[in-house]
């Protein structure tokens, strides 16, 4: 637990009368994968959305390398190098790849708030980054409306990497993409952890969790409900977990193949 | 981007190369080629540096309308208080002016109300969460048109300082017989149209602008401050509009509450015309300019050949309908490809 490089401790979150998540502990480690699972409402985006600075937590603290930390916005969290990929991409459809690569910290003069975007350097810079992840596209002139579901995931994994980033939260990566794409998608998230980036990936989709997860863990109605090492678990036994039970899980499993 | 190299794109020049040629241009060649129709039939009367001169004096007020607009429209909004905002500034400073206010006072009142209102309409979405645009926009439309009727008591005030009329009326000669020259006013909207463009294209600013077009949230997750961005947005819109305020007064020496009655629709077409898309993140000043030039030279067009002002309405509106059907086939063809 010592080089821990994102914890969180005893984190609650109210929205009015409901309780979305209640005492919920956490932590990731530098290089590592981690699996996120649960049925819908159990909690999972909501952790994510504090992990990442979209909401703050209504109770507990955030530990990051060691120090306490307050996220006001996705911002805060971006500056730790805290990135995440949503479902839907969130790419601006109209504009280029390099464009929405940088979106927000655009490079150039800056004056001020404004900055001078310098379009050329813009567009090298994400070449380069494109060619570091081994992400081939025609141009990066394209606009991201005409990519393919898995180019769009890989424009929003350049994205959240284009900064030094240390941790990439991934929210369902591979649920719209077509079956080829997956794969591709999935060795991207391994080559993020050979640089030595912390990953998190939500998923329902087994496949992906004992693809590439190094552990894995299940929240069960907004708290912790298990946790293990991929190698001393099953997939039955997640799926177990997401159904909130533990134990007999041969019986409970939708595919009774072994 | 016209500048990209067709080697390091891999695109042919006859293929998407080409179309995003025409996009960017094509509407260009729509002017050029209803300058060409009138010149023929009227040669002697549409080309003379009068009527020219007129075209571009006459819709100068417009097209700082619809530059404004153009902002709006980027972000998927709609503005429908410029026409009362320019009302506003108009009899505004033509009050200020009848008062002994000093000149360059005077000039900034029309600009400084458009960006006040530009604020409130931004503070209104942003803040208050009015579902759309058009709602508060309708809201500020009324209230500044019973302002200025408030103001001007319902009644034109004329005889401005010659100051403030100066980049309404002033002229350029350039050694050329009267009335041949560059007016001042189309000096301003070029500097505007430069300006914004500029913006547009080449601050991060100009670009979050056309990110929130494109995909609202993903501007949002980006870390762009979206609320404080769409301010700025309908304060730009508001302050070309009092500066169109400003322009027209000039020209007419005067400031008349019923100014700009219905004009921001002719300045959303104008928009619309030009290649934008309503639904946000999609167009270029330069059509936005092209579809006011199109619309001016069509009015101008039906007027030298004694066409009724009744028709010229009718054919105003099947061209905005015409403008877009072409933009839906062109997009459908590009989806295709």
């Amino acid at each position: 637990m010592a080089a821990m490089l994102l914890e969180a401790r005893g984190i609650s979150k109210y929205f009015g009368a409901i309780t979305a998540l209640r005492d919920v502990n956490f932590h990731v480690a530098p290089g590592e994968v981690l699996g996120v699972v649960g049925d819908n409402g159990a909690g999972k985006s909501t952790l994510m959305k504090i992990l990442s600075g979209l909401f703050t937590p209504s109770e507990g603290e955030l530990i990051f390398s060691g120090a306490p930390v307050k996220f006001g916005s996705p911002k805060d969290a971006q500056k730790l190098g805290i990135e995440m990929v949503y479902q839907d991409f969130a790419l601006a459809g109209n504009m280029p790849i390099y464009e929405n690569i940088y979106l927000g910290r655009e490079p150039g003069m800056k004056f001020g708030p404004l900055t001078i975007v310098d379009h050329k350097r813009s567009r090298q810079m994400a070449t380069d980054h494109l060619d570091r992840l081994h992400i081939h596209v025609k141009s990066v002139e394209q606009n991201t409306e005409d990519l393919s579901g898995g180019q769009r995931q890989a424009v929003a994994i350049a994205r959240a990497t284009a900064f030094d980033a240390k941790l990439v939260i991934m929210d369902e990566p591979t649920a719209a993409l077509a079956i080829k794409e997956v794969g591709k998608v999935l060795d991207l998230v391994r080559s993020l952890k050979q640089h030595g980036v912390a990953v998190i990936i939500i998923s329902h989709r087994m496949d992906d969790i004992f693809y590439c997860c190094d552990r894995v863990m299940a929240l069960y109605q907004g708290t912790n409900f298990a946790e293990a090492e991929l190698g001393k678990t099953s997939r039955n036994e997640v799926i177990g977990w997401i159904m909130g039970t533990k134990g007999h899980t041969a019986s409970l499993a939708h595919d009774n193949m072994h | 981007m016209s500048d990209t190299p067709a080697t390091k794109s891999g695109f042919s020049l006859r293929g998407p190369g080409m179309s995003k040629f025409l996009e960017v241009y094509g509407i260009i060649l729509v002017v050029v080629m209803m300058m060409l129709v009138l010149a023929v039939i009227k040669p002697e009367v549409f080309l003379s540096a009068q009527n020219l001169t007129n075209i571009l004096k006459q819709n100068a007020s417009l097209a700082l309308l619809a530059l404004g607009m153009y902002v709006v429209i980027v972000t998927a909004g709609i503005d429908l208080s410029v026409g009362s905002i320019m009302g506003l500034s108009m009899v505004c400073l033509a009050v200020a002016s009848k008062a002994g206010v000093p000149w360059p006072i005077v000039l900034l009142i029309g600009p400084a109300i458009g960006l006040l209102v530009g604020w409130v309409n931004g503070v209104g979405l942003t803040v208050l969460k009015l579902p759309h645009p058009f709602i508060m926009t309708l809201g500020t439309l009324n209230v500044a048109r019973g302002l200025t009727y408030l103001i001007s008591n319902g009644a034109p005030i004329s005889g401005l300082q010659p100051e403030v009329r100066y980049i309404g009326q002033a002229y350029f000669g350039l050694g050329l017989p009267p009335p041949a020259g560059i007016p001042a006013s189309l000096i301003l909207v070029a500097v505007c149209a430069i300006g914004l463009w500029f913006f547009l294209e080449k601050t991060n600013m100009g670009r979050h602008i056309f990110a929130i077009g494109g995909n609202p949230h993903a501007a949002r997750v980006s870390g762009i401050n979206v609320d404080q961005t769409l301010v700025v947005v309908y304060m730009i819109s508001g302050f070309m509009a009092g500066l169109s305020g400003l322009l027209l007064a000039g020209r007419t020496d005067s400031g008349f509450p019923n100014a700009g009655i219905g004009i921001e629709l002719d300045a959303i077409a104008a928009v619309i015309i030009g290649g934008a898309s309503f639904f946000g993140g999609r167009g270029t000043v330069l059509g936005v300019l092209a579809g006011v030039l199109i619309m001016g030279i069509l009015r101008n067009g039906l007027n030298i050949n004694n066409v009724s002002a009744f028709w010229q309405q009718i054919l105003i509106g099947l061209v905005i309908i015409i403008a877009v059907y072409i933009d839906v086939l062109r997009r459908r063809a590009a989806v295709r490809r």
